[in-house]
């Protein structure tokens, strides 16, 4: 077995160092060494967006990345959104329209939709559709999805 | 996945000299959008992953308008089509990149990665050629250049010897009244992969009524992409007429040697070529009529 690293990195602007085998996926790490649950695993081969993270800035498959690759870098999660005492806009605007059912889809939704709010606050519904196309939502049929993506830039 | 060692390189030689050594079971890493899917489903074998997202000569972007762009190979999308003087250069280049995968594989996946990936449905390497673009590849003899239809030999097969890297993709500067096109067709509006690609570039004489020269290019449609070259040969000199372009769209289809699977026949990808032919090269001359 190859050696487990040594990484260091931030996640939701905090230092977090862990070891991790170098086939480990950030998925992975974030999963099974870090138990930040949020992130999901759907198909794991980047096709479904379940497992979509921000990572320096730029939203990525955390299923497509390795654990090591991420030394010093910076990692935003799903968990790092809301505040202790308030849902980010986002997530107040899903829970309003009603876009998600089972949920597993939601926090990859939420954070392609934050990378997309944090670079372009004002979309049309074309560029948000087009954005989010890398993710993928068994239950809704995506309308309320993008209803809430629009809400929640508006609300912004 | 299987077990590997990853190292991180920091220089040309470093990536080389461990390539070099390791032979047949390093790869680089460069987005790994690829690369991390084929070692987990076990279809390549892999015991080291040499990662080059440190080294500067592959993370280059250098447009000038004498000498053209120096494309690094690990320079992922979304830098690609977030740069106006490369959009306004070489237009045919970011339609692929704003089609390949969605927003979060364009956040990761590199030209140049499409391009040593050799897949004969890669959307990226079809705007290379119409492009004339060159590979430039580091070894342990030194820096040797390839043109890009050239550089895939078979399916997920390139030129790349061991101990060999591409470290950039140089194009040359837009000609003026010239002008690139890519498009393919899929059954769903994005996230999939092409049935048939097809890329054109132009260059218009001065009333923009005749072809100086065009080149064409195709996905999909063989074991590699193809440099459509008789077809691209046919417009040179021609003055700009449907039957010119029926007439490359023509040439194209008679290269085309595709097979038939779950994403199409070889009846409808060869009648594809012809359509998308058309529509690159009437969607490039369109560009350099709109220029200003
Ligand atoms: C969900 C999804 C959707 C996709 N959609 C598309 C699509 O629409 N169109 C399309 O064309 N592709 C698509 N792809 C495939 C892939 O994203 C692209 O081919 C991408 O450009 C690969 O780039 P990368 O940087 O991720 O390459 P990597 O995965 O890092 O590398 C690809 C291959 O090239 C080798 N390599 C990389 N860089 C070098 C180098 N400098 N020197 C030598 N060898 C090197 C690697 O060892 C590996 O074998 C998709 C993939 C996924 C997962
Ligand atoms: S689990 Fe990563 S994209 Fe599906
Ligand atoms: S809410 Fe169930 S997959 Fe989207």
């Amino acid at each position: 077995m190859a050696r487990r690293s040594h990484v260091q990195t931030t996640i939701n602007g905090e230092t977090v160092e862990f070891l991790c085998e170098p086939r480990q996926s950030l998925l992975e790490v974030l999963r099974d060494e870090l138990h930040l649950t949020g992130a999901k695993e759907g198909c794991n081969n980047g096709n479904c967006g379940a497992c979509s993270v921000i990572l320096d800035g730029r939203l990525v498959n955390s299923c497509l990345v390795l654990g090591v690759e991420t030394e010093g870098k910076s990692v935003e999660t799903i968990e790092g959104l809301a505040a202790p005492d308030k849902l980010h806009p986002i997530q107040d605007a899903f829970l309003e329209n009603a876009a998600l059912q089972c949920g597993i889809c939601t926090p990859g939704f939420i954070m392609s939709a934050k990378a997309l709010l944090d670079q372009n606050p004002n979309p049309t519904e074309h560029e948000v559709r087009y954005w989010l196309a890398g993710n993928l939502c068994r239950c809704t049929g995506y309308d309320k999805i993008v209803r809430a993506v629009l809400d929640a830039a508006a609300a912004e | 996945m299987r077990d590997f060692s990853y190292i991180a390189a920091n220089t040309i030689p470093e990536a080389v000299a461990l390539l070099d050594e390791k032979g047949e079971n390093a790869r680089i890493l460069a987005g790994g959008t690829d690369l991390i899917v084929q070692v987990r489903e076990a279809r390549r074998d892999v015991n080291w992953i040499i990662d080059i997202k440190s080294i500067p000569e592959v993370n280059a972007l250098d447009y000038n308008a004498d000498t053209g762009l120096v494309l690094g190979a690990a320079v992922e999308c979304y830098k690609i089509y977030a740069d106006d003087a490369i959009c306004k250069g070489y237009p045919g280049l970011i339609d692929a990149t704003k089609i390949i995968g969605g927003t979060a594989i364009q956040g990761r996946a590199a030209v140049g990665g499409n391009l040593c990936n050799a897949s004969p449905a890669a959307d990226g390497i079809p705007p290379l050629i119409v492009l004339n673009a060159t590979c430039v590849i580091a070894g342990p003899n030194g820096e040797r250049e390839v043109p890009v239809e050239q550089f895939c030999t078979a399916p997920g097969q390139t030129v790349l010897k061991n101990g060999e890297m591409l470290v950039s993709i140089k194009i040359p500067a837009p000609e003026s009244n010239s002008s690139s096109f890519y498009l393919r067709f899929i059954p769903r509006n994005e996230m999939d992969i092409a049935v048939v690609g097809a890329g054109a570039s132009v260059v218009l004489d001065d009333t923009k009524q005749t072809i100086v020269s065009a080149r064409i290019a195709l996905a999909a449609v063989a074991p590699t992409p193809l440099f459509a070259e008789e077809a691209s040969a046919r417009l040179a000199g021609r003055e700009i007429s449907d039957a010119a372009i029926d007439e490359a769209a023509e040439a194209a289809k008679a290269i085309a040697r595709p097979i038939s699977d779950m994403r199409g026949t070889a009846e409808q990808r060869t009648h594809l070529v012809g359509v998308l032919t058309r529509r690159a090269l009437n969607g490039a001359i369109q560009r350099v009529r709109e220029a200003t």
